[in-house]
């Protein structure tokens, strides 16, 4: 099956000011990117998740290597019909209502007059901005403005949406709600494909997510196989009297309960008889497995003391 | 073309929402209605007076219209990084660059008309016939839309100011063309002569557009001079803007 995103060998690099120097924001990147996925690009600031997000929409041109969108290059008319974009804290059109501003870009897709109301309709509705469909945009706050931004990007029902940064600017609320949006389009056998440095989202939704750093892809797959599945620490919650030499670390909470820290099973065998002997109750057992951000911050630490000269 | 024409719009619509450009119209108006009266302080036709300082008014802030909407049109969109979801969309380049330039049109057409409608009634209103003056309102906006086609170019590679910039030395140079002409008569070295030919076929001309003295003195215009300072006003227009949409299409979106 013909991958929905196919980059290959992506690279791209900044001139200085005055045209002096160069500076690599793209490193040779290939990707694929299958229909019905959602996909995390990965990084910290100024990893070039950006810039190869601009380059797969033909805002930047790469200075090696080539991107395919539905097997179409960037420029190409046909492929951006199927695309909806959200640029990261976006900035649009501020003396438009919501209602104008995406009649406008529904005009953009060759929407009919007559679709053109109902899909606006359904797409405010989408992201929680009924109420405010005659309020200029000037007047609505960044995260309004940001589920406008999204509004934008689905209404005309795109195969692929690329969104940078996508829970930037949003509440708890907002986020939660942006999640349930992207998890329907990939019920919906859309492909959503998005940058992000917050992790905590990327593994709550991603189904294979890549590492970048530096313009380099560090890692890509999915989470289950990126991540280590041996237990990096296991946790005892301990209520009561607590035994004097217990092999791991602890730490009293606020409420008088105590967390053992220890670092295999014969060490936990140990803290679980010595516990009730010294008159505590244990509480909870909790065997801590690596994260996403475990893997992501390993993952830059390995390429920091690659790049260290030894 | 849907495309072009919903880039348009939201042109217009953004000017209309902006408060400068009524300023500009309110003054033009102030000044043609206070020309009734300017008239009858100067010796000679008092008609002549307000059809002079009326066209003079509509050509002058019809300029500054070009100007503070033209010059930022395409480099504010970049600026405010709003081109980024716009030609994300099923847009091509030249398609933008075209709608934005449609949009400024669509400005320049609502102000003229505005402001002509009102000299027509001040010229009406001191007994005199007005139509005499359309031909030289139709090529004040001809005029205006060549020049605001420079805008657009200066705007697609440029910041504001010095878009600004190069459309004033533009509509100056614009109706200082003749003046390579009599310098090409009296060069003495044959490639400063063809320089200087070659600048008064390239550079516009935009005095073929003015003819304000024919209107204020009722003088007919020759056979054929109006369609054919149409037709020069229309190609050259199109081919700046032919030139700013291939400048446009090869920018990158940092």
């Amino acid at each position: 099956m013909e991958p929905v995103v196919e980059l290959q060998g992506l690279r791209k690099a900044f001139r200085g000011h005055l045209g002096l120097g160069r500076s690599v924001a793209v490193d040779g990147l290939d990707l694929r990117v299958g229909r019905g996925e959602i996909f995390g690009l990965l990084g910290p600031n100024g990893a070039g998740k950006t810039t190869t997000l601009k380059m797969m929409l033909g805002l930047l041109r790469p200075d090696a290597g080539s991107v395919r969108l539905f097997g179409l290059p960037p420029e190409s008319v046909a492929a951006r019909a199927r695309i909806g974009f959200l640029p990261e804290n976006p900035y649009f059109y501020d003396y438009l209502t919501p209602v104008e501003f995406l009649d406008l870009y529904a005009r953009l897709h060759g929407i009919p007059a007559a679709e053109r109301k109902p899909r606006i309709e359904q797409a405010i509705a989408r992201v929680g901005l009924a109420g405010r469909e005659r309020t200029a945009l000037r007047k609505l706050s960044k995260g309004l403005i940001q589920r406008l931004g999204l509004a934008q990007a689905i209404q005309h029902d795109p195969d692929l949406v690329i969104l940078d940064e996508p829970m930037s600017g949003l509440d708890p609320v907002g986020r939660r709600e942006v999640r349930d949006l992207i998890l329907g389009m990939r019920d919906a056998g859309k492909t959503v494909f998005f940058s992000s440095h917050i992790l905590q989202d990327a593994e709550m939704l991603c189904d294979r997510v890549a590492i970048v750093f530096r313009g380099r892809l560090r890692a890509v797959g999915k989470l289950d196989d990126l991540v280590s599945h041996d237990a990096k620490w296991i946790e005892v919650g301990v209520r009561g009297g607590v035994p004097a030499d217990v092999p791991g670390e602890t730490t009293t909470a606020p409420d008088g309960t105590v967390r053992i820290k220890v670092r295999d099973v014969a060490e936990l065998t140990r803290v679980l008889a010595a516990v009730p002997s010294a008159g505590g109750e244990v509480l909870s057992v909790w065997s801590r497995r690596e994260t996403l951000e475990d893997l992501f911050l390993r993952e830059i630490g390995n390429a920091r003391s690659e790049e260290r000269p030894s | 073309m849907r495309a072009v024409a919903a880039i348009a719009l939201n042109t217009f619509r953004e000017a209309i929402r902006d408060r400068i450009l009524y300023l500009i119209l309110a003054v033009a108006i102030a000044l043609i209605a206070v020309s009734r009266f300017v008239s009858l302080l100067t010796v000679g036709s008092e008609v002549k007076i307000v059809k002079d300082l009326g066209l003079s008014a509509i050509s002058v802030f019809g300029l500054l219209a070009t100007v503070f909407v033209g010059v930022s049109l395409v480099s504010k969109e970049i600026e405010r990084r709003t081109v980024f979801t716009l030609l994300a969309q099923p847009v091509r380049r030249w398609q933008f660059v075209c709608g934005k330039y449609a949009g400024l049109l669509l400005v320049l057409a609502a102000s003229i008309a505005v402001t002509g409608a009102a000299l027509l009634v001040a010229v009406a209103l001191k007994g005199a016939s007005p139509w005499g003056l359309v031909p030289a309102i139709a090529l004040i906006f001809v005029e205006l839309a060549l020049v605001a086609a420079f805008a657009v170019l200066f705007s697609s590679f440029t910041n504001p100011i010095l878009a600004a910039v190069g459309t004033a030395v533009t509509y100056v140079v614009g109706h200082l063309s003749w003046s390579f002409d009599l310098l090409e008569k009296r060069m003495p070295g044959a490639a400063g002569r063809v320089l200087c030919r070659v600048l008064h076929a390239v550079l516009p001309n935009l005095d073929r557009l003015n003819v304000k003295a024919e209107a204020v003195h009722d003088i007919a215009l020759p056979a054929g001079y109006f369609g054919a300072a149409i037709a020069y006003g229309v190609f050259y227009s199109l081919a700046v803007i032919v030139i700013a949409s291939l400048v446009f299409e090869r920018r990158e979106f940092v």
